[in-house]
């Protein structure tokens, strides 16, 4: 008797604790309500599932615990129980696959009014970097990265001229608009995850990942990696501060731009030629 | 070396029952099997220590080496896991522990726990001593390279293990071994490690090909006569399509781990792009690190399924024995297996939702994964049907499966939600996972080891494990490993990153400081009790209750061998002759509550048998 009520124990133990837990979800700051309303699903289906099997289980023990001189049942098979079962089953499947992949439409489906932000990490840290006036950013390449060029842009490339270079792992967003985060990497895996946006993607060397949020609330906010990077992986952290229009394009102003970089560095040749010269 | 064969060479056609069906109007013999179409094996016998015990050709003495031997690599795994909660429950608690020190052990943690504990306990030390037991051969069909098996495992354990005393140490580069960080400076272990690591792999990949190989070609031709597929224990199944899956996944595991050490030590790239590192770049270029994950992941996968299956059939029959009762559904069971074999190569990329492959990957792989579930839903369901008006006996071996059951059930649940593509944007990467995939993967088939040891233990040893010890064993390994697990599932939801060295600076990670704590203690007990089994064991083996002949009342042919233990050769004389599925428990008009599979129909003629 007394296994049937430990495991009963266990079964209602794990719904108190998800009902009373403490750990649970930090307040999402995205748009991805979605993606927590499919886990709550996936809670209710998935979670009815287990508690359903558990109890029966627990049932069978009380019930049909061994007594001498009892036989059990013969029935090796039931064709229409087993039916019932499997459709039962693809039912509750298919209605929690289906809005899985309706949202996952949404998540790689970009708005077209997105801010595109370029992320770059390294081993380990990040840097960033955002689209000038034109809105477009300007092609990379990682072999043109030296201390003159950060962002290893393409100085052929007459988009680059005007992207605003972030050279700190502090990022400021604009509450209320779409971005795609750009993800690259110089060196190894990395993923630029914040819990509270909900999404998250590997940063891969070689090529160029993205995914796209909404941030709906204003404050600050830690970036993790959340892809194992080497030794300083638990350390490469970030931040990111959600901003309303108006003190976000106070900051932007303030950032320096690839040619404002670009005519520094001129100006300290030429006057490093001209010391030279004297 | 003194070689002599076995002399009881006989054609089994000629040895025993009469071919029935003379002339017209003979009613058939119901008793007739078809007779054998190729003559007994020959055996090797060894004669002296070393040919009887250590380089040993009977596939029960390999089974038990690998067994023994997996779980000395399981222990190791597990100190390495005690020494990685220290660091995560108590950080600064272990003086020596550095975040270097702790990569490695999560690495190998993983990997000896995953390849080198379950897969090599399952297959090789379940699959060697059961497969020959419960089809009715003699031994595996290739008894020298079942050998050259364990001895190949034997040296990869020892090449993974000599990866603790090199320069550098192991490698840190977690247990999926992802490039390009693997072989490069700032992973530790990048240097001698990491290709130890690859020799390693290698070696126990080909090893296990060759005990693949045997097992297959035993079950697919060595069967005695009468068992046919749709009459084998589901165990036998189990191992089987899992042996199935290892032979066509490990390829590539080879594969990538072979390109991975040129990489390294030829300077190839396959998998290495242009790197810059520390402002230099590196003479690398061209190659994709997400191909390595997608061949990674072709093994990894199925993987997970080669240390499941086996479970699945095993606790199928530890069920059904234990409840007295056949196990609903056989013919589903067995396609169940075959289809979940199948599909689980169809399944990989959900590993790498948020890796930077195609984003369209993901509706296919979501799919796919979310079907896997039907099938492995139905068996849950055949299981507790099966207890379902059974007469259950509440000893340890029921405990470990009801265990199972829950945990099972448990870490399956939690799989729907990563397999669910939009879902796993969220979790994956977090705590949620590190704690779905011990759950389903670890603390299950653990239950079904456990369970498999108490059955089978009497059978091994001729001796019973204590029921006492075998049940704390179990209330603490089961209730200790759940408190671990099941609340770790919500530190995944805070956004807990996994393979943090530590991480308590975060704001709002500081809530989780007492529940690291707590699973750390639990961690510790769990681990503590598994000490309990290892002195059971010790102990019964010299003083525990004599089994006798089939302990369980079990029908299965390992259990009808002449003597118990089963000498080499397993069946004496003659060979046994089946005459129905391993699972006619409680059969109406029957009058004990099992009718093993030798029992011939005339004997049990006024039974209501539907199944045979």
């Amino acid at each position: 008797m007394h296994v049937g009520f430990i495991f009963l124990a266990v079964i209602v133990g794990s719904i108190l604790f998800h009902i009373f837990t403490p750990w649970y979800w930090t307040d999402i700051a995205s748009n991805w309500g979605s993606m927590d309303d499919t886990i709550t699903l996936t809670f209710w289906i998935g979670g009815g599932v287990f508690v359903a099997v558990c109890l029966f289980m627990v049932y069978c023990v009380f019930k049909f615990s061994y007594k001498e001189g009892r036989k059990a049942e013969y029935k090796p098979e039931d064709k229409k129980l087993e039916k019932i079962l499997t459709i039962a089953t693809t039912l509750g499947v298919a209605a929690l696959l289906a809005p899985g992949l309706i949202v996952w439409n949404q998540f790689i489906n970009v708005p077209k009014n997105a801010i595109h932000v370029d992320v770059m990490a390294w081993q380990w840290g990040w840097q960033y970097r955002l689209p000038g006036d034109d809105g477009k950013l300007g092609s990379t390449k990682v072999a043109n990265i030296n201390d003159n060029n950060p962002f290893g842009i393409i100085l052929e490339d007459p988009n680059g001229k005007d992207d605003v270079l972030i050279q700190s792992d502090v990022l400021h967003l604009k509450n209320n608009r779409p971005v795609k985060i750009l993800l690259r990497s110089v060196d190894v895996l990395h993923n630029w995850y914040v819990p509270q946006f909900r999404a998250k993607m590997d940063a891969v060397p070689g090529v160029v990942t993205y995914y796209w949020f909404e941030p709906n609330k204003v404050g600050e906010y830690e970036v993790l990696c959340a892809e194992y990077c080497g030794v300083g992986h638990y350390g490469m952290r970030g931040r990111v501060f959600v901003k309303s229009e108006p003190d976000y394009e106070n900051w932007l102003q303030e950032q320096e731009t690839f040619s404002d970089l670009v005519a520094k560095q001129e100006e300290i040749e030429f006057s490093k030629t001209k010391l030279a010269k004297k | 070396m003194a070689e002599d064969f076995n002399d009881n060479k006989t054609i089994q056609a000629q040895s025993s029952e009469t071919i029935s069906g003379g002339g017209a109007g003979v009613t058939p013999d119901k008793d007739y099997v078809r007779p054998a179409e190729v003559a007994d094996q020959d055996l090797y016998h060894g004669h002296s220590f070393i040919t009887k015990w250590v380089f040993c050709q009977d596939a029960k003495v390999i089974g038990v080496q690998y067994f023994l031997l997996a779980t000395f690599t399981g222990i190791i795994g597990l100190i390495l896991s005690w020494l990685m909660r220290l660091q995560l429950g108590f950080p600064g608690a272990a003086g020596f522990m550095t975040a270097e020190h702790y990569y490695q052990f999560v690495t190998m943690h993983g990997m000896i726990m995953v390849v080198y504990f379950l897969t090599a306990l399952f297959l090789g030390g379940f699959g060697n001593y059961l497969i020959p037991l419960m089809v009715g051969a003699r031994d595996m069909v290739f008894p020298y390279v079942n050998m050259v098996s364990f001895w190949m495992f034997f040296v990869a354990v020892g090449v993974l293990l000599a990866s603790f005393f090199v320069p550098g140490g192991p490698t840190g580069s977690g247990w999926t071994l992802y490039p390009p960080q693997a072989i490069l400076e700032g992973t530790p272990g990048s240097g001698m490690g990491i290709i130890l690591m690859c020799v390693s792999l290698i070696l126990f990949v080909a090893g296990f090909t060759m005990g693949g190989l045997n097992y297959l070609i035993t079950v697919l031709q060595a069967r005695t006569r009468g068992m046919t597929l749709m009459r084998m224990p589901l165990t036998v199944w189990g191992i089987f399509t899992a042996t199935v899956l290892a032979m066509l996944a490990f390829p590539a595991l080879l594969v990538s781990a072979i390109m991975m050490s040129l990489d390294r030590i030829l300077g190839t790239s396959f998998f290495m792009p242009t790197i810059l590192k520390a402002g230099e770049m590196l003479e690398y270029g061209g190659g994709s690190p997400i191909l390595f994950q997608h061949l990674f992941w072709f093994f990894g996968h199925p993987e997970v399924y080669i240390v499941a299956l086996p479970a699945f059939g095993i606790i199928s029959d530890l069920i059904s024995v234990h409840s007295r009762k056949n196990i609903f559904g056989y013919r589903m069971m067995v396609w169940a297996i075959v289809v979940i074999g199948a599909l689980s190569f169809f399944v990989w990329a959900h590993h790498m939702y948020v890796s930077g492959m195609h984003p369209w990957f993901g509706f296919f792989f979501a799919t796919t994964t979310l079907i896997i579930a039907v099938p492995t839903a139905l068996k849950v369901y055949n299981w507790i049907l099966t207890l379902w008006r059974g007469n259950i006996r509440m000893n340890t071996v029921m405990l470990w499966c009801l265990g199972f059951i829950v945990t099972f059930v448990n870490g399956g649940i939690t799989g729907i939600f990563l397999g669910n593509v939009v879902v796993d944007v969220p979790l994956s990467d977090t705590y949620f996972v590190v704690a779905h995939f011990h759950m389903v993967m670890g603390i299950a088939p653990l239950m079904v080891i456990m369970g498999a040891v108490y059955h089978w233990f009497p059978l091994v040893a001729g001796r019973m494990l204590s029921e006492k010890l075998g049940k704390w064993h179990f209330w603490f390994t089961f209730l200790g490993a759940y408190s671990i697990y099941f609340p770790m599932h919500y530190l995944g939801f805070i956004g807990v990153p996994r393979r943090y060295f530590e991480m308590y600076d975060s704001p709002y990670i500081t809530s989780a400081v007492g529940m690291n704590e707590f699973i750390s203690t639990a961690a510790f007990i769990v681990g503590a009790a598994q000490f309990i089994l290892i002195y059971n064991i010790v102990v019964s083996l010299k003083m525990g209750k004599p089994a006798g002949k089939n302990p369980w009342q079990a029908n299965s042919l390992e259990w009808h061998t002449p003597t118990v233990p089963p000498e080499h050769g397993n069946w004496g004389d003659k060979l046994p002759v089946v005459h129905r599925w391993a699972y006619d428990y409680s059969v109406p008009g029957a009058k004990e509550d099992f009718i093993p599979q030798t029992t011939p129909p005339s004997e049990v003629a006024d039974t209501e048998v539907e199944k045979t």
